[in-house]
C-alpha cells in the first residue's frame, strides 16, 4: 500500500480557509521559512480513500474479539461518542471562565466522587494522562508523603512484584525510587517470608495490582497491607485489573493508601490505536493535600478550580487532564449506577468460562480460578512441536481474532495472558476456544503452518530485526530506501511484547 | 548465523556473562555465548570511546537486541585502546563468533591483580549450571 | 443500560462448565473482610436518552466558542478542524484498535503513525520523532531527561517566555529526574541571547518558544546558538501551525524540537486530550521516548511497519526506560495527521498568514498600547487596558465577547494586559466587534 507521500502530487489540495484583503504581516527575514515543508498534496476524495484503506487493514474491538491481557478491550459504547461532540464541552476552552464553564467543573467532580466511591479512598485528582503516569504522580505523593515528615532521605525503596506491569518499575526509576522486586509463591501469591524479609525501615511503598497479571487475587492482601503500614510505608495499587472487582472488593478497603485508574481500561475510554488514556489517582486523606494542582472542588452550589494547594506536588499535565475522556466514562459509569458490580461479575464469569475450555490443553501454571483474565502457557507445544506462543499468536490471526498478549507475564515462560472482558458473547468465546484447541492439534499435524502465520492478513510476519537495524522512521522522499532489496531475517524474532 | 554453545580454556570469565582474554598487560573483551543467546541476534552496539577508563563490574557500553539491551560489564579496570569497529558496523558479528570476530574492546589493564578474582571455564560453567 | 451479552441461559451454562453454582463463588478467593458488601453508592443507572439528556445539561452549562466570541488563545487555540478529521476518527478500526504491538493485525494505525512521524520531522527540520506524548506540558519533561542521559548535567534553563504550565510541569517532574531548574528573564517581551548563554554553564538543555508565550518571536537562531555555546541542547517548544512561515528548529541548530499538538486537527475539549510532539536530531534516536514505528518487510518481502527501538520502552528495559509512557495520544496525533494533509504546504501557509494578517488587523482596530512595543508576532499580541484585566474581561463577556487572556495569572506588573489570540476562524468582522466592546470597557 503506498504511503500518503507516496500519492501526493505536486499542486493538487484538499483543503480551503478564508482570505482576506488584508495586508500581508511579514516575517522577519532570519526567522522565516526557507523550504516548505512536503506535506502531502491531495484532494479529499484521494485524502478519504487512503485513510479508509489504512482503516481497513486495521483489527479494533469493533472487528473482532481481542483478548489482551491487563488492556480490558471491552466494547466502547457509541453513545459516549455523541456526548464527548457536544459543543459545549467540545469547544470549550480551558482558561474560560469558571462561572462560564460549571457543567465542565461538576462533570469533573461528579467523576472524583465515583471514583472516590469506587475505589474506596477519599480524594482524586483527573490530572495524570494515562495510567503509567498516575503511577509516577503517586509515587511523587509518596515522596512528599515522607517529605512532609522528614522521612525523605530515609525511604528510598519501593518494592514491586516480579509479576508487574513494566511500567511499575520504570515509573519508580523516574519518580527517584530505588527499586526492589518481591517474588510469587506457587500459588500466585505474593510470597510472604520474601516480604517480610525485604520490608524494613527504608522502604517507602509497594505496587501491586490485584488481582495481579496472573489474574490472580492476593488470598493475603490483608496481612501484606499491615507488613507495610506496620512499617511505616504506603499502599499503591495499579488500577489496570480493576475490571475485576468493582462493587465487589475495594483497592482502599484492601489496604492501598494510593490508587490510579485507568479510565481506558476499566471506564471505555476507546484506545485509539494507542491514547488518548486517562490515569486518574485516588488516595487517603492523608495524602491529599499533596494532590496535583488544581484541584476541583464544590463551593455549595458552584464548582471551581482551587489553586490554593501549598502542599501539592505541583502539577503533571496541563490544564485538568484529558477532559474528553472524563466525559466518556462518566457516561459509561452512568449508564451502569451501581450495577457496575454486574460488570465485574461477567468480566470474571467470561474469563472462568474460557479457561475451562482451555485448560486441558494448554498449561496453567496455578491451580485456582481466575479472576477477569488467565495466563496460559504454551510451554507444551514448545516441547512437543516447537511452537511457541509467538506461533500460536500469529496463527490467531488466521482465525479472525487478535491475539491474546504474549510473552507477560515474565514469570511464566511461553505466556498467552488472555483477558475477554464482560461485554463478549458466549459464542465469541466458544469460537476462540475452538480456534485455540485448533492450534493445539495443529501444532501436532502441521506445524509449518503455524510458523508461517499469519496467512490471512494484508502483511506476513514482519521482520523486526531489519526494523531495528535500519531504523527506517519516516519517509525519505527521493531518498527513500528500498528494504524489499535486502534479505530478510528469515523467521522472525521472538519478540517479548508488553501489556 | 551463531555460533555453537562454547566457553574457550585460554579466557576468564566474569559472572555477568562477560569474558577477557589477557595477554600481557592488554586484555580484549567481550560477552559469552550464553548472554549473545538469551538477547537474541543483537541489532546495535553502543561502544565507550577511545581513550576512556574501564572500572571493573562497571558497565561500559550497551548490545541491544530486538527484546532486550543489555549493560556491558568490564570484567577488569584498563584504558580503552581500540574499539571494535566490525561490531559498530555488522552487531551481528557477535553472535556468529562471540570470542572471535565478535570481541568488543581492547584495554591496557591498570592493576593486573584483578584477572585472579575472575572465573576460569569452570568455574563459569558451574554459574551457568545454577 | 449496560453493554453485557450474556443471557440468562448463557450464563447457566457457563456457571456448570466451571463447575461452580453462583457467580458469588468465583470470588471466593477474596477474603470476605475485603469484600464491600453492599451495593456501591451511586446514582441508579440511566438508559442511553437520558445520557444524553443529562450530559447535554451539563454541557449547557459552559460557554463555548460557538456561543461567545472568543479571542482566547494561551497554549490552546480555536483554529479550524475539518470535517474529514471528525469523519476519519469515528472509524471503528482506528478508534477501538489497542497499541499496535501485533503489527500483523494493525498496519493501519502502524503506517498512519509512520506518516505522522514524517511529517513532524518535515515541519521541524528533525530527523527522528516518536509516536507523541502526552501534551505540549510533558514533552518538555521527556526532553529534559534525555537532555540529561545524553550531557551527564544535571540543570537545565527555561525560558520565562515559555508557557507557564510548561515550566511548572517540568519543576513537577524535576526532582524525581535529579534536575535542577533555572528560568532567564524576558526582556521586552523575548529573550536575551547573552543573558541565555550565561545562564546555561554546565545545563544539559535549554527549553525556548517560539512563538513565546506572549506571541512575540523570539530570536530563536541566536538562543540556540548561545545555549549550543554553553554545551547545552537547544531545545525549542514550538507551535505546528506556524511552521509554514517560520523556520523549522531543525534549521537552526535544534537539537529537539517539542510541543502541543492540538493547534494541528483537535477540539480544544477544555484542554484535552490532546498530543505532545517530540522530534529529534537522528544520534538521539535511541534516547527518544515513547513509541517509534519503523519499516520493514514481511517474509514475502513486502513493505511493512512495526514498533521498533522498543527496547527503550517501558516493557523491555523497565527500570532503564527512557520514559514510563505507554498509553499516549495516536487517535489525537492522527487527527493531526489528517489536518496537516488536508492542508497541505500551501494551505499551512496561507494560514500562518491569514493568522499574522488578521492579528495585526486587530493591534491597529484595537488601538491599545502593547505591552511589547517594537516585537514582531503571529497569532497572539498583548495589550494594555488601562485597568484591571480581569474586570474588562468581565464587562466584555457580558457584551458576549471574551477578549482574551489576563497574564497577570503567571506574570509580574501585567495585571492590567490581555493576550489577544486571532486564529483564521475570526473575521475581520468580529475584529471590529472586539474593537467596539474594548474601545468601551478598556482605558
Amino acid at each position: 500500500m503506498k504511503l500518503i507521500f507516496e500519492r501526493s502530487r505536486p499542486g493538487r489540495r484538499a483543503g480551503s480557509l478564508p482570505r482576506y484583503e488584508l495586508p500581508k504581516a511579514e516575517v522577519p527575514e532570519e526567522l522565516r521559512r526557507r523550504t516548505p515543508p512536503r506535506l502531502p498534496e491531495l484532494s479529499e476524495p484521494e485524502l478519504v480513500r487512503h485513510f479508509t484503506a489504512l482503516a481497513d487493514r486495521n483489527f479494533g474491538v469493533d472487528t473482532g474479539f481481542y483478548p489482551l491481557g491487563s488492556c480490558t478491550m471491552k466494547h466502547n459504547p457509541r453513545v459516549n461518542e455523541r456526548v464527548v461532540g457536544l459543543p459545549g464541552f467540545r469547544d470549550l476552552h480551558p482558561y474560560q471562565e469558571e462561572e462560564a464553564s460549571q457543567g465542565a467543573l461538576e462533570l469533573m467532580w461528579r467523576l472524583q466522587e465515583i471514583l472516590a466511591e469506587i475505589c474506596g479512598l477519599d480524594a482524586v485528582s483527573l490530572q495524570p494522562a494515562a495510567g503509567s503516569q498516575g503511577e509516577l504522580t503517586g509515587l511523587m505523593l509518596m515522596r512528599a508523603y515522607f517529605a512532609d515528615r522528614g522521612e525523605a532521605e530515609q525511604r528510598r525503596v519501593v518494592i514491586t512484584a516480579d509479576t508487574a506491569h513494566g511500567t511499575n518499575p520504570a515509573s519508580v526509576a523516574m519518580a527517584g525510587f530505588e527499586l526492589q522486586k518481591v517474588e510469587t509463591d506457587d500459588r500466585g501469591n505474593l510470597d510472604l517470608d520474601d516480604l517480610r524479609a525485604k520490608v524494613d525501615e527504608r522502604t517507602a511503598g509497594l505496587m501491586l495490582t490485584n488481582p495481579s497479571t496472573l489474574g490472580l487475587f492476593d488470598e493475603h492482601i490483608e496481612e501484606v497491607a499491615a507488613i507495610f503500614h506496620d512499617a511505616g510505608a504506603l499502599l499503591y495499587y495499579d488500577g489496570a485489573n480493576l475490571n475485576a472487582v468493582c462493587g465487589i472488593s475495594r483497592p482502599g478497603d484492601m489496604g492501598f493508601d494510593i490508587v490510579h485508574i485507568n479510565l481506558h481500561k476499566t471506564f471505555s475510554q476507546p484506545h485509539g490505536g494507542g491514547g488518548p488514556g486517562g490515569g486518574p489517582i485516588a488516595v487517603r486523606d492523608v495524602l491529599e493535600p499533596f494532590l496535583p494542582v488544581p484541584a476541583v472542588v464544590r463551593d455549595g452550589e458552584a464548582f471551581r478550580l482551587d489553586f490554593d494547594r501549598p502542599q501539592s506536588i505541583g502539577k503533571v499535565r496541563g490544564f485538568c487532564g484529558p477532559f474528553g475522556v472524563f466525559v466518556r466514562s462518566y457516561a459509561y459509569i452512568r449508564a451502569y449506577g451501581p450495577g457496575l458490580r454486574e460488570m465485574s461479575e461477567v468480566a470474571v464469569l467470561n474469563a472462568n468460562y474460557l479457561l475451562a475450555r482451555l485448560k486441558d490443553v494448554y498449561e496453567l501454571p496455578f491451580e485456582r480460578l481466575c479472576m477477569h483474565e488467565f495466563v496460559l502457557s504454551a510451554r507444551n507445544l514448545k516441547r512437543e512441536h516447537g511452537i511457541s506462543a509467538l506461533d500460536v499468536a500469529k496463527r490467531l490471526m488466521d482465525h479472525g481474532f487478535h491475539p491474546p498478549t504474549i510473552y507477560f507475564p515474565l514469570v511464566v515462560p511461553e505466556a498467552l495472558m488472555i483477558e475477554p472482558t464482560e461485554t463478549e458473547p458466549k459464542e465469541t468465546l466458544d469460537a476462540f476456544a475452538d480456534a485455540m484447541r485448533a492450534i493445539a492439534a495443529e501444532a501436532a499435524s502441521d506445524p509449518q503452518a503455524i510458523k508461517d502465520a499469519p496467512h490471512r492478513r494484508p502483511v506476513r510476519r514482519l521482520d523486526e530485526v531489519k526494523a531495528a537495524k535500519r531504523a527506517i522512521v519516516k519517509f525519505g522522499f527521493d531518498e527513500h530506501p528500498d528494504l524489499a532489496r535486502e534479505p530478510s531475517a528469515g523467521a522472525a524474532i521472538e519478540a517479548q511484547k508488553g501489556a | 548465523m551463531a555460533a555453537e554453545e562454547s566457553y574457550p580454556e585460554d579466557l576468564r570469565y566474569h559472572p555477568e556473562h562477560d569474558w577477557a582474554r589477557v595477554e600481557g598487560d592488554l586484555a580484549t573483551l567481550g560477552i559469552t555465548w550464553y548472554a549473545q543467546e538469551a538477547l537474541g541476534e543483537i541489532v546495535h552496539y553502543e561502544p565507550p570511546e577511545e581513550g576512556s577508563s574501564l572500572a571493573k563490574d562497571e558497565s561500559y557500553g550497551e548490545v541491544e537486541s530486538v527484546k532486550a539491551v543489555s549493560d556491558v560489564v568490564s570484567p577488569l579496570s584498563g584504558e580503552v585502546v581500540e574499539v571494535n569497529a566490525k561490531v559498530v558496523e555488522e552487531p551481528e558479528t557477535v553472535n556468529d563468533d562471540p570470542y572471535g570476530e565478535g570481541w568488543l574492546v581492547r584495554v591496557r589493564l591498570t592493576d593486573a591483580a584483578e584477572v585472579d578474582e575472575l572465573l576460569d571455564v569452570a568455574a563459569y560453567r558451574k554459574l551457568l549450571e545454577q | 443500560m449496560s453493554f453485557l451479552s450474556l443471557t440468562d441461559a448463557d450464563r447457566e451454562a457457563m456457571l456448570a462448565a466451571v463447575g461452580v453454582s453462583t457467580v458469588d463463588d468465583l470470588f471466593r478467593d477474596i477474603p470476605a473482610s475485603v469484600r464491600l458488601g453492599r451495593e456501591l453508592d451511586l446514582e441508579p443507572a440511566l438508559s442511553e436518552p437520558e445520557i444524553v439528556a443529562h450530559l447535554t445539561e451539563l454541557a449547557g452549562r459552559n460557554v463555548d466558542t460557538g456561543q461567545e466570541l472568543s479571542f482566547l488563545g494561551a497554549g490552546i487555540y480555536d483554529h479550524y478542524v475539518p470535517a474529514v478529521v471528525d469523519a476519519i476518527l469515528a472509524r471503528g478500526e482506528f478508534l477501538t484498535a489497542y497499541t499496535p504491538y501485533q503489527p500483523e493485525m494493525s498496519q493501519g494505525i502502524l503506517q498512519a503513525i509512520f506518516e505522522y512521524q514524517t511529517a513532524i520531522c518535515e515541519l521541524t527540520g528533525m530527523d527522528v520523532s516518536n509516536a507523541s506524548g502526552y501534551d505540549g506540558t510533558t514533552v518538555a519533561a521527556d526532553a529534559c531527561f534525555v537532555a540529561k542521559h545524553v550531557t551527564g548535567r544535571d540543570r537545565v534553563v527555561l525560558c520565562e517566555t515559555l508557557n507557564p504550565q510548561v515550566r511548572q510541569v517540568v519543576k513537577t517532574y524535576a526532582p524525581g529526574f535529579g534536575l535542577e531548574v533555572v528560568e532567564v528573564p524576558h526582556r521586552g517581551g523575548v529573550t536575551d541571547a547573552d543573558e541565555l548563554r550565561e545562564a546555561s554553564v554546565d545545563a544539559a538543555c535549554v527549553i525556548f518558544q517560539q512563538p513565546n508565550f506572549f506571541g512575540c518571536l523570539e530570536p530563536a537562531p541566536d538562543l540556540a546558538a548561545a545555549a549550543g555555546e554553553a554545551g547545552a541542547l537547544p531545545v525549542a517548544h514550538v507551535d505546528l501551525v506556524s511552521l509554514g512561515v517560520l523556520e523549522a528548529p531543525g534549521a537552526y541548530g535544534c537539537a529537539l524540537a517539542i510541543g502541543e499538538g492540538q493547534s494541528a486537527g483537535n477540539y480544544q475539549s477544555y484542554g484535552g486530550p490532546h498530543y505532545g510532539f517530540v522530534a529529534a536530531r537522528s544520534e538521539l534516536i535511541r534516547r527518544m521516548p515513547g513509541r517509534i514505528v519503523g519499516e520493514t518487510t514481511d517474509l514475502r518481502g513486502e513493505r511493512g511497519y512495526v514498533l521498533t527501538l522498543q527496547t527503550r520502552e517501558q516493557h523491555i528495559r523497565r527500570e532503564k526506560a527512557t520514559s514510563n509512557i505507554t498509553t499516549n495520544q495516536t487517535l489525537l496525533a492522527l487527527a493531526g495527521l489528517v489536518h496537516l494533509s488536508w492542508l497541505g504546504p500551501q494551505g499551512l501557509r496561507e494560514q500562518g498568514e491569514t493568522c499574522m494578517a488578521l492579528a495585526e488587523y486587530a493591534k491597529d482596530r484595537l488601538g491599545l498600547p502593547p505591552v511589547f512595543p517594537d516585537r514582531t508576532t503571529f497569532k497572539e499580541f498583548a495589550v494594555r487596558v488601562g485597568r484591571s484585566a480581569k474586570e474588562v474581561i468581565r464587562e466584555a463577556r457580558a457584551q458576549g465577547v471574551h477578549p482574551g487572556y489576563a497574564l497577570g495569572r503567571d506574570y509580574e506588573g501585567l495585571d492590567d494586559t490581555i493576550l489577544v489570540a486571532v486564529t483564521e476562524t475570526r473575521t475581520p468582522a468580529d475584529i471590529d466587534r472586539l474593537a467596539a466592546v474594548l474601545g468601551e470597557v478598556a482605558r
